[in-house]
């Protein structure tokens, strides 16, 4: 048998909130984010790291939450799909899915999202490719990628 | 016909046709939307299954008690808590929610258990001990029709460990064959794949006294009712089954399946919510994808290859259950003759049990694998005879408003026109020929839902109801979105025809409880029929706010227009207040029952037949490296006859996910099996394109304005995916001159056919020959008439 | 959902430190820096540890520093991502840079270290699996079994390495620190740090943390990496070839090829490289005109014996090699500088 472990207080920024929680040391941030904040708009599609469906944002930089321990973000800035809108209103990379047809049945596209808008804050003008680039990681099954190519192309030139 | 021809212009509709975004995309890009694992309610306990870890064996003995034991764990049930056996066909109920007597894959559930966290349940499985004795295992087509040394997989049908035979005959094929100028003969395999969506299955089950609710990822919540009614023994108005927004399905979420029936049944004994998400490894074992399938084909033509004859056999590898096998099946000869005028027509399929995780239906159901080897065979045809190949596929056209030799009914046909713009868009016919690079073209069709229920009744196959009241315009169907938007379908014709926004529609979709039938989102059937239903439903409200507006004007019904959120000259509200106030509860009904006549009349025609038939082309340019074998796609064009897009946005997306899941199942995806055990049970071994693997695609889209379809609306779910398999193969030849026959595609092959080129063979990679198969006494059926021919 | 089972989370103040922790729970400890391997692992029950040695927080880990040979000095904890968009590394170590930046996705490469790549696990489609599958398996020898599933013969474990950098440091000439308890510290070549043995892969002690990667001088070194895999991300190499060549005047001087994912550590057949040196590269030789590339590459593939428990056909992988290995020279000779005289 395994001993017992105790759990841990793990103070982090979520969506600009500050979090002071107290966690399992072994429990991923995606356990954390959906269980214990319940937000559960962070998705999971294999827990291994391998589908991209629980990207979120540590300090602006797309990492997979499925893969994060505590420790890992402890102090950290994490923003997740919930807390990318500006209040009522839409950032300009989810406005561009809605109306490029970015999403479908919509499992891939907070971590697309995400992963897009991080793209866009360290490069605003990319191109296809680089976009194809930075979005390698999230497997979408429905869109075939065209629609959210074309959404991240456009929300870059809406930007700028 | 339960509804009007297409009759508006498209200059006259206000939101069809557009390319509005999707009505739930604001909630799906914000992460509002709750998902079936999203749902968390209180007391909510954990379920996990126990699952096989024999392909095949005899179970001995349970013992439960140490799971029991341990604490934290509130329930544990065996197959003794759930003896009913249940099947989405009813020819082949042949499964078990929890197995008790024997397991027949890697992954048969065994038993549940529900606790206070998954982590509990998980112990708690691993606690069981189940005794097995195990049986060889059956691995392959040709090993299941030897008879075993054990027991057959299952009980019934036979012989050996064939599940289902069929043999059917139109026309007179021995004489086509003797009058033809050339015959040839083709073998193909295609491995199986499965769905892959991004959303692992999850379901959760609500009990209150003897009733139950149950929320889940599936694709037709009214099969899951009739399943989870049957196998709990309740009446189906105990039970409620809501469709949870949908992470994706392509066909894997269509049967009833054993962790739906365990939570309910954990549910029912605990009196707590049950909730069971499945694994990503589960989901792989939970299948129910695409049947490897070995094929043959025999075809006579004439000297300008016109066809006389066709003769194709089939062989499908069904895996450990029968799930929609009897159809499956018969699609694998069905829609052959949708494209190609064939006068005389012969099939022969079969399929298996094996010890691997149950096929089923995934997107094209049955049809990829032999349009694959039509396509395909049509090419080698075309070389023989120094006939262009998509010459020779002009000279078989179908064409529109006839009926084919298997008395399937063909209205609206687009094919010639798909085929003549994706040739002008890629430029096919002037492609300069280099080695290395290559050019493919395919065609295909596909159904815009099944012409029959998949259970005999002859009730509608969708039905909606639309309130109109103080608080809005409320519109309910059975429908379920996965995805491919038929929530924005089915708002976009009631606002229509209400002349409102498609987001002035609330929608209630696919609830059992709720909501009017609708068979579910299987077939692409969603737009044709309960868009349909849809449109008869709010017609009929459109002509009683006329009607209340014109009395209170008093003037004709007709000089009432109904557009841009106004009925006549007064706000929609207003009108929606006199009528209430004329008519009292305003509430309108529309229904859907696909028209008689559509198919034959034999054993067997159930599966073809649809009240209208999509059509595609495909033209694929790629680079193909003659020493490695790597495949690079450079692009794709798909034209697509849809009748009419209802949104333009989502019709375009699911053509792109179309090419895109064809490119993935010829390049790469396979679900393949390595001594009973699944090769590549996750998402980094179950190769999958990503963003860089996946090339532009250029979509074009003919509107031929179908007579029965919503606003001469067809399916384009499934159909773009056909043929762009067959078009990488024969693009492929171009590049490197050797057929790779058997899909997926994968470098390996290709290079294995280069080096059988280098020594001298036959330069081809692909299966040699076709078992010898028990197939019954043919079914001969007289094709239809010239008179009924020409409809 | 997949979790993994309790266990705890040190966090070591210096490296030093973390060699003490190390040493001190033996076997029921390891390191985590980015976790992308380790946390796949034990949530598939793979890897079992009690408790988690955590590197990620110590800054001492995650410099860039140039040496005062005119090389570079990269602390283990630098991630893969920085690695990838480093300018200057990327002119010196074009195939060191490279290999980073084909490692996996690029949300991994956010997280995942140079130092965890070094020691990623070997990977075999027999053991890279759930606890059911194994146990379903009847397990190997690499965990919780006796017997080699791939090679039922063989009396080590055949998993495969599956390091992109690794091959790339070797060709380069790279060493690892190594720092254990006590400040005790000592250097050694990359292609030192492994053992042909999917099993006990490392050549490291239980109590050493790798701590630094370092990188010589690049003088006119020129290197390439090539990577075969299914898709053009995500996916673990099939094979691949890290090619360093330096030329003399128009003639080559020295070459290294060394191989990954052909057995069960990256393999220096540089040896195999004897035919190219002295001899011009030519358009010619490297469109393959007079067999050399061919009769090099060949003779460098050798070593490799893929087996079955990869991806794609065992056969094809072995050809891949060897035309990888081709692939690879041809690139670095492309970043030679032209020799003088020439256009």
């Amino acid at each position: 048998m395994r001993p017992p472990v105790r759990r841990e207080v793990l103070r982090l920024s979520v969506n600009g909130e500050e979090r002071e929680l107290l966690v399992r040391p072994y429990a991923t941030l995606l356990e954390v984010l959906r269980e214990e904040l319940r937000l559960t708009g962070t998705k999971h599609g294999c827990e291994l790291g391998e589908c991209g469906a629980c990207t979120v944002l540590v300090g602006g930089v797309p990492q997979l939450s499925c893969l994060l321990l505590p420790a890992q973000v402890e102090g950290a800035e994490v923003t997740t799909i919930e807390g990318l809108a500006d209040g009522a209103t839409l950032d300009a990379v989810q406005r561009a899915f809605m109306e490029r047809g970015g999403l479908q049945c919509g499992y891939c596209t907070p971590g697309m999202v995400l992963a897009a808008r991080a793209l866009l804050d360290a490069n605003p003008s990319p191109t296809r490719e680089e976009i194809r680039e930075a979005l390698a990681g999230n497997l979408c099954r429905c869109t075939g990628y065209a629609g959210i190519l074309d959404a991240v192309e456009d929300a870059a030139r809406s930007g700028r | 016909m339960t509804t009007p021809a297409a009759g508006r212009e498209a200059g006259e509709l206000h939101v069809v046709g557009k390319g509005l975004p999707k009505v739930d995309a604001a909630a799906k890009v914000t992460g509002a939307i709750a998902y079936a694992d999203d749902i968390d309610l209180p007391g909510m306990l954990f379920c996990k299954l126990l699952r096989s870890q024999h392909p095949y064996a005899r179970i001995v003995s349970i013992d439960t008690s140490a799971a029991r034991a341990m604490p934290g764990v509130v329930a544990v049930i065996t197959g003794d808590d759930l003896p009913v056996k249940y099947g989405i066909m009813p020819t082949c109920e042949d499964e078990l929610a929890l197995e008790h007597e024997k397991v027949r894959f890697v992954g048969d559930p065994v038993a549940a258990v529900a606790a206070v966290d998954e982590e509990t349940a998980l112990a708690a499985c691993r606690a069981i001990e189940v005794g097995y004795e195990p049986l060889e295992a059956v691995e392959s087509i040709e090993q299941a029709l030897v008879s075993p040394d054990d027991e057959p997989i299952h009980g019934y049908a036979g012989p050996a460990n064939v599940h289902r035979l069929a043999a059917l005959e139109f026309g007179d094929v021995d004489a086509g064959f003797a009058e033809a100028a050339h015959v040839r003969e083709d073998v193909f395999f295609f491995e199986g794949n499965t769905h892959l969506p991004m959303e692992q299955h999850s379901a959760t089950a609500q009990a209150v006294g003897d009733k139950v609710t149950l929320w889940s990822s599936t694709q037709d919540p009214h099969y899951v009712h009739r399943a989870l009614a049957k196998v709990l023994g309740l009446p189906m108005g105990s039970v409620r089954v809501v469709a949870a927004p949908h992470g994706g399905g392509f066909g894997g979420k269509c049967d009833p399946f054993s962790h739906e029936i365990a939570v309910c049944k954990l549910s029912l004994m605990t009196g707590r919510p049950v909730k069971c998400t499945l694994t990503r490894e589960e989901v792989f074992y939970t299948h129910r994808g695409r049947h490897p399938v070995l094929m043959w084909v025999r075809t006579g033509v004439d000297r300008d290859g016109r066809i006389l004859a066709m003769h194709f056999r089939s062989a499908l590898d069904g895996g450990a259950y029968g799930s929609y096998g009897p159809a499956s099946t018969l699609y694998t000869g069905a829609l052959q003759t949708t494209t190609y005028a064939i006068p005389a027509y012969r099939f022969e399929g079969a399929r298996v049990f094996t010890n691997k995780a149950p096929c089923g239906p995934k997107r094209g159901h049955g049809t990829p694998q032999p349009r694959f080897a039509l396509e395909v065979h049509l090419d080698k045809l075309a070389a023989d005879l120094g006939i262009d190949p998509v010459e020779l596929r002009r000279r078989n056209y179908v064409r529109p408003f006839t009926r084919t030799v298997n008395w399937l009914r063909i209205t609206s046909c687009g094919l010639g026109e798909v085929t003549d713009r994706v040739l002008e868009a890629s430029g096919y016919e002037h492609r300069v020929k280099r080695p290395g690079h290559g050019m493919g073209f395919a065609v295909s069709s596909y159904m815009c839902g099944a012409g029959l229920p998949i259970y005999w009744n002859t009730m509608p196959h969708s039905e909606c109801i639309l309130n109109v009241g103080r608080g809005g315009v409320t519109l309910l169907s059975g429908a379920t979105d996965i995805g491919q938007g038929s929530d924005t379908v089915l708002a976009t014709i009631a606002a229509e025809e209400l002349g409102l926004s498609p987001g002035d529609i609330r929608l209630v979709t696919g609830d059992t409880g709720l909501t009017p039938v609708d068979l579910g989102s299987y077939s692409s059937r969603v737009t044709f029929m309960a868009g349909n239903a849809a449109r008869e439903a709010a017609a009929r409200m459109r002509e009683l706010l006329v009607r209340a507006v014109a009395e209170e004007k008093g003037c004709a019904p007709d000089e009432v227009a109904v557009a841009d959120g106004r009925i006549g000259l007064i706000a929609f509200e207003e009108a929606a207040a006199l009528a209430e106030a004329r008519f009292g509860a305003l509430s309108t009904r529309g229904s859907y029952t696909p028209p008689q006549g559509i198919g034959g009349r034999y054993k067997g025609a159930g599966v073809g037949p649809s009240p209208a038939y999509s059509y595609s082309a495909a033209v694929v340019d790629l680079d193909a490296d003659g020493r490695s074998g790597e495949i690079r796609v450079n692009k794709v064009w798909l034209g697509h006859d849809i009748g009419r897009s209802i949104n333009e946005l989502a019709v375009r997306g699911q053509v792109e996910g179309g090419v895109y899941m064809g490119l993935g199942e010829v390049l790469m995806e396979a679900q393949a099996y390595r001594d009973g055990l699944l090769r590549q049970p996750s998402m980094l071994d179950y190769k999958s394109l990503t963003f860089l693997d996946m090339p532009e695609v250029e979509t074009i889209l003919v509107e031929t304005l179908d007579p029965e379809g919503p606003y001469g609306a067809k399916e384009v779910g499934q159909g773009p995916l056909l043929p762009v398999i067959p078009a990488v193969v024969s693009a492929v030849h171009e590049a490197l001159g050797v057929w790779v026959d058997e899909v997926p595609v994968t470098p390996d092959k290709v290079v294995r056919a280069l080096d059988a080129r280098a020594k001298g063979k036959e330069p081809r990679y692909g299966p040699k020959s076709f078992p010898q198969i028990p197939y019954p006494p043919l079914v001969k059926v007289a094709p239809p008439d010239a008179a009924t021919a020409a409809l | 959902m997949l979790r993994l089972p309790p266990c705890s989370y040190l966090r070591p103040g210096s490296v030093e430190e973390a060699a003490e922790l190390l040493s001190r729970h033996g076997e029921r400890a390891m390191l985590v820096a980015g976790g992308t391997d380790l946390v796949p692992k034990m949530k598939r029950g793979q890897m079992e540890p009690e408790v988690l040695i955590g590197l990620g927080h110590l800054a001492e880990l995650r410099a860039v520093t140039e040496t005062e040979e005119g090389g570079f000095l990269i602390g283990a904890g630098v991630t893969l991502a920085e690695v990838s968009a480093h300018r200057r590394l990327a002119a010196a170590y074009p195939a060191y840079v490279r290999a980073a930046a084909l490692v996996s996705s690029p949300a991994l490469r956010n997280v995942g270290t140079i130092g965890g790549n070094l020691c990623v696990d070997t990977r075999c489609n027999y053991y890279d699996m759930s606890f059911e599958w194994r146990q379903a398996c009847g397990f190997c020898m690499k965990k919780d079994g006796d017997i080699c599933r791939v090679a039922p013969a063989s009396k080590r474990c055949r998993a495969i390495a599956s390091s992109d950098t690794a091959p790339a440091a070797i060709a380069l000439g790279a060493s690892v620190v190594l720092a254990g308890p006590a400040g005790r510290r000592r250097e050694v070549p990359v292609d030192g740090l492994y053992r042909d043995d999917g099993q006990y892969y490392l050549e490291k002690s239980a109590d050493e943390v790798v701590e630094s990667v370092r990188l010589p001088a690049p003088g006119s070194w020129c290197s390439s990496y090539v990577k075969v895999r299914r898709r053009n991300t995500i996916d673990f190499p099939l094979a691949g070839v890290a090619v360093a060549l330096r030329r003399s005047g128009p003639l080559v001087d020295d070459c290294r090829i060394v191989l990954t994912a052909v057995g069960s550590r990256p393999f220096d057949v540089s040896a195999a490289a004897a035919p190219l040196i002295g001899r011009e590269l030519t358009a010619d030789v490297l469109a393959g005109a007079d067999g050399l590339l061919a009769e090099v590459a060949a003779e460098a593939a050798k070593v490799a014996k893929p087996l079955d428990n990869a991806d794609l056909h065992y056969v094809w992988r072995k050809q891949m090699t060897r035309r990888a290995v081709e692939q690879a020279i041809v690139e670095a000779a492309g970043r030679l500088p032209v020799p003088t005289g020439r256009a």
